[in-house]
């Protein structure tokens, strides 16, 4: 007679399991591999767990002095359940193996499913071996590696002693930089299993100047994945320059007369025009939620000839890059568009099984209080066949967007966002600063008109918010030409 | 989550082992549970008990140091206080933070009332109710693709080595639901409505199904609008959305760090037209997730910020108190850098209007219902703004629904601008409001 020694449902209470807490590694594979069994037992059809370690610290340079050190340490889960199309998410803090058993049971128990009977067998998930790009790519002695608190501090004051130099008119000038490490663990009941480590960096000026009546206010940011270096690089010297120079212009600027215009987007956070008008919308789930007019859209031309565009989680440093998405899947370059015609969208697991799109490595999340969705990540309109000349030369009047702010789009495709420096075109020349320019239009049109792309593609970081949470990515463009939208003025 | 007693009982052993003699703590558990359903399917429950804690460390030169974790074990907050100690060397020298002068003094009726919450099948079936009635209050809506069902419980507290120690505990529930609609030959419309209440029995979901279809329902009927100058007319929620993007007019820490638009010799000065007046007020009835104190242990209160137009009163931690020579009012929050924000606004009518405006008898007037891109298009420091809209041009009475267009302004110039303040007043997310009629603004359209 064989014995088993599978595991028995009434045997969870005993069992004993000394993961190692400081780091995840391959001790995690018996709890977790016990807990998705213990989760198919009940009738899930997926069970998936992330688990996170955050180190977060912020600095804040206010003119001559340091005001704020925030160091922030988080610790937390989420065990996903799938039953048919319905899925259930629940967090905790707790990462004992009785915090995580009790969370799953109550995911189990919101789907309506109960843990097997104790004489039950607990099917074995044999994981795959642990992938481990935080190994593999020598990310596990970053941290350490990161400038101190104190270098944090006499960097961001040397950088606002220069802005002081190069600016006039200052009211007040600000340099702020954070330093976000966080450790994931995915363990999935398709057998998934794997650890990374990612480090992003930020660091930027915030520069008011005022002259009686007129402001302008000013903010500039760098970012980077990967680079422990990273701030002892930061060009704080052009940085201060050139937001120096855009406060000096935009201080005395006009306001935009409303209207519509051709306009030259510049390249670098230029990027933001497709992120909003398009990016969004090539998400499974807003295919999900019906609220992309590109839905039955594959292959199909959705955009101006002129335009290819991507998404990628690997391009070097830029501040979306991943190894792995949030559910564990490598990422991957994404077509997106080429020469005006759909090719892809970003699907997460969920997104994918409810739409029929193939993963892409996309489901990424800010913490693990949030279910991963289909997300961007370094996302760019790559370089076309004009030069900047080409582009000014077809304009006899509309507007130059140097530095645009931040945008959204909604749910029926209309889309938004502001330029924070701009300047009127003539007859192909730039002639004046202007201010309070917003930009509104239907992702559906603007596709079609943007007509020109120049050859300077430059990336850009940013931060991006939407169901799972606030997510670090890189917008990116050549100089674009948009043959006509409408520009909000007054 | 460990209690308040025993989380304070690791700070101070923890604090004696490291020789910190002085430290606070603010801290928050959260247990909620929210669903979202998808063409009478149910889609996504999300549920979550979550804690977290900010302590504060001062050391023997007296600077402060700051750590947030959510580990609140006992190892977690030995890590936590020993980074904070470690952080306070680096500490601002000038106007450290200290202790609140009020964190001790007693508060009457502290909240302690919670309601138990609903199994999520109730909350689903609730839910599935409300698409469905959406779904079937008009042939255009075809989808209802943001929409949120949700109960939470909150316990928060404070304590500091001095003896401060307060809690409080409350539940809320909340539906948003934003439906779309589609037809032949036109473009998507949409809208949305929420409601909060303190419990799922008597949140108003019916009403916020009716709102959610009459709005949507009136943007069927669309048309783009001319460029030029018009008589605007904000919804509660807008203008308060608007009032809230440029409330450092109102933060003392704002005013120190130059970031206002205000200065500290602007109290006394007329601001707005004297038809409005404007309070802070957290302890209002209709606050339903009203908190008894702030980040600091500061009991909260009703402050007022404007009164017939003129500016009387800023918002203030312990800190921009000291050094403004006034009270702290109740709305800071804990961390290296007190920051400061409102809690729930009054906006009413100052005095009765000479002129009584209507939608039902203006002619050609833009009504705003909601602004949209704020982060965008608010250069808060400049006090201009630019932002797209969803709302009607009201003529006689008879709504058409304005497509893509956007309103700009100075915000200094629209409160001197005001020209009639409504009576009732509506509550939104954050306060409550009347209808605030403007001279003219600036609309971009067509």
């Amino acid at each position: 007679m064989l014995t088993s020694t599978l595991l028995l449902s009434n045997q969870l209470p005993t069992l004993q399991y000394s993961s190692t807490p400081e780091r995840f590694d391959e001790t995690w594979e018996a709890p977790l591999a016990t807990l998705l069994g213990l989760g198919r037992a009940a009738g899930a059809d997926f069970i998936e767990f992330f688990l996170e370690r955050r180190n977060y610290i912020s600095c804040l340079a206010e003119d001559d002095a340091i005001t704020s050190i925030s160091p922030s340490l988080a610790t937390g889960a989420g065990v996903r359940v799938f039953r048919g199309k319905a899925d259930c998410y629940v967090s905790t803090n707790n990462l004992s193996f009785s915090g995580l058993k009790t969370a799953l049971e109550k995911g189990l128990s919101i789907l309506g499913l109960h843990l097997p009977a104790p004489s039950n067998f607990i099917p074995e998930i044999n994981l795959e071996l642990l992938r481990d790009y935080a190994t593999k790519r020598g990310k596990d002695g970053w941290l350490p590696l990161c400038s101190s608190i104190r270098e944090m501090g006499e960097v961001l004051l040397d950088g606002t002693a220069h802005l002081k130099r190069k600016a006039s008119h200052v009211q007040s000038r600000r340099a702020t930089y954070f330093r976000d490490w966080q450790e994931v663990l995915v363990a999935a009941s398709d057998g998934t299993f794997a650890r990374d480590i990612r480090l992003t960096q930020s660091v930027g000026f915030n520069l008011l100047c005022a002259d009686g009546a007129n402001r302008a206010s000013i903010g500039e940011r760098a970012g980077n994945t990967s680079d422990a270096n990273f701030l002892r690089t930061w060009d704080y010297q052009q940085a201060s320059e050139q937001i120096a120079e855009s406060a000096g212009k935009m201080l005395y600027a006009d306001y935009v007369e409303s209207g519509t215009y051709p306009i030259i987007m510049a390249n670098h956070f230029g990027g933001v025009i497709f992120h909003e008008a398009c990016g969004h919308l090539l998400e499974t789930t807003q295919i999900e939620r019906k609220t992309t007019p590109f839905a039955d859209k594959k292959g199909e031309k959705i955009a101006h000839e002129s335009l290819t565009a991507w998404d990628e989680g690997r391009a070097e440093n830029a501040f979306g890059t991943i190894d792995m998405d949030d559910e564990g899947m490598p990422a991957q370059r994404t077509l997106l568009i080429e020469k005006g015609v759909l090719k892809n969208f970003l699907a997460d697991r969920a997104g994918s099984s409810r739409t029929g799109h193939p993963r892409t490595g996309s489901g990424r999340r800010q913490n693990y209080t949030f279910a991963a969705a289909s997300r961007m990540r370094n996302t760019y309109i790559a370089t076309g066949e004009h030069t900047n000349e080409d582009l000014f030369a077809s304009i006899d009047k509309g507007i130059y967007c140097k530095k645009m702010g931040g945008g959204s789009v909604g749910a029926t495709g209309q889309f938004n966002f502001g330029v924070d420096e701009a300047y009127l075109i003539e007859n192909g020349k730039i002639t004046k600063p202007l201010k309070g320019a917003i930009l509104i239009g239907e992702a559906k049109e603007i596709m079609n008109k943007i007509s020109m792309c120049s050859q300077d593609l430059e990336l850009a970081p940013g931060f991006c918010g939407s169901v799972s949470g606030s997510i670090y990515t890189t917008v990116g463009q050549p100089h674009i030409k948009v043959d006509s939208i409408t520009v909000g003025g007054r | 989550m460990p209690n308040i007693n025993e989380i304070a009982s690791y700070a101070k052993d923890n604090a004696n082992k490291l020789g910190i003699k002085k430290f606070d703590v603010y801290g928050s558990t959260v247990d909620e549970t929210s669903v979202q359903v998808d063409q009478g399917e149910p889609k996504q429950v999300k549920a979550s008990n979550r804690s977290g804690v900010t302590v504060r460390v001062w050391n023997e030169d007296n600077t402060m140091g700051v750590t947030s974790t959510t580990d609140v074990d006992p190892k977690g907050l030995e890590l936590a206080l020993k980074t904070a100690y470690e952080a306070s060397f680096f500490g601002v020298k000038e106007n450290v933070p200290d202790f609140s002068p009020e964190a001790t003094i007693p508060i009457p009726n502290t909240p302690d009332d919670k309601s138990p919450q609903a199994p999520v099948s109730e909350l689903i079936s609730k839910l599935l109710l409300a698409e469905q009635e959406l779904l079937i209050f008009h042939p255009a809506i075809k989808g209802v693709p943001y929409n949120g069902l949700a109960q939470r419980d909150i316990d928060r507290f404070y304590l500091n080595s001095e003896g401060a120690a307060r809690t409080e505990s409350h539940s809320l529930a909340s539906v948003y639901l934003y439906s779309k609609t589609e037809e032949e030959g036109k473009k998507p419309r949409s809208a949305g409505a929420f409601r909060i209440n303190q419990s799922l029995d008597n949140l108003d979901i019916h009403g916020c199904i009716k709102e959610t279809a009459d709005k949507t329902i009136s943007h069927l009927n669309y048309e783009k609008i001319k460029t030029g100058k018009y008589r605007v007319v904000f919804s509660p929620e807008a203008f308060l959305s608007l009032l809230g993007a440029f409330s450092n007019l109102f933060n003392a820490q704002s005013i120190l760090d130059k970031q206002s638009l205000s200065t500290p010799d602007d109290l006394g000065k007329q601001i707005a037209s004297s038809l409005i007046s404007v309070c802070d007020d957290a302890l209002h009835p209709a606050n339903v997730g009203a908190e008894s104190f702030d980040g600091e242990g500061t009991p909260t209160r009703k402050v007022s910020l404007i009164e017939n137009g003129i500016l009387t009163g800023f918002l203030h931690s312990a800190g921009t108190a000291k050094r403004m020579n006034a009270k702290p009012t109740g709305n800071a929050s804990i961390g290296a850098k007190v920051s400061i924000s409102p809690n729930f606004y009054h906006v009413f009518a100052a005095k009765n209007s000479e002129q009584e405006l209507s939608l039902e008898t203006a002619e050609n007037v833009v009504f705003i219902d909601d602004l949209q891109a704020l982060h965008a298009g608010v250069k808060s420091l400049q006090g201009s703004f630019s932002l797209p809209f969803d709302g009607w041009i009201v003529n006689k009475g008879v709504k058409t629904s304005i497509e893509s267009a956007t309103v700009a302004g100075d915000f200094l110039e629209l409160l001197k601008s005001i020209i009639y303040v409504e009576k009732e007043v509506e509550l939104t997310p954050g306060g409550v409001a009347p209808r605030i009629w403007i001279d003219e603004l600036s609309i971009t359209g067509d």
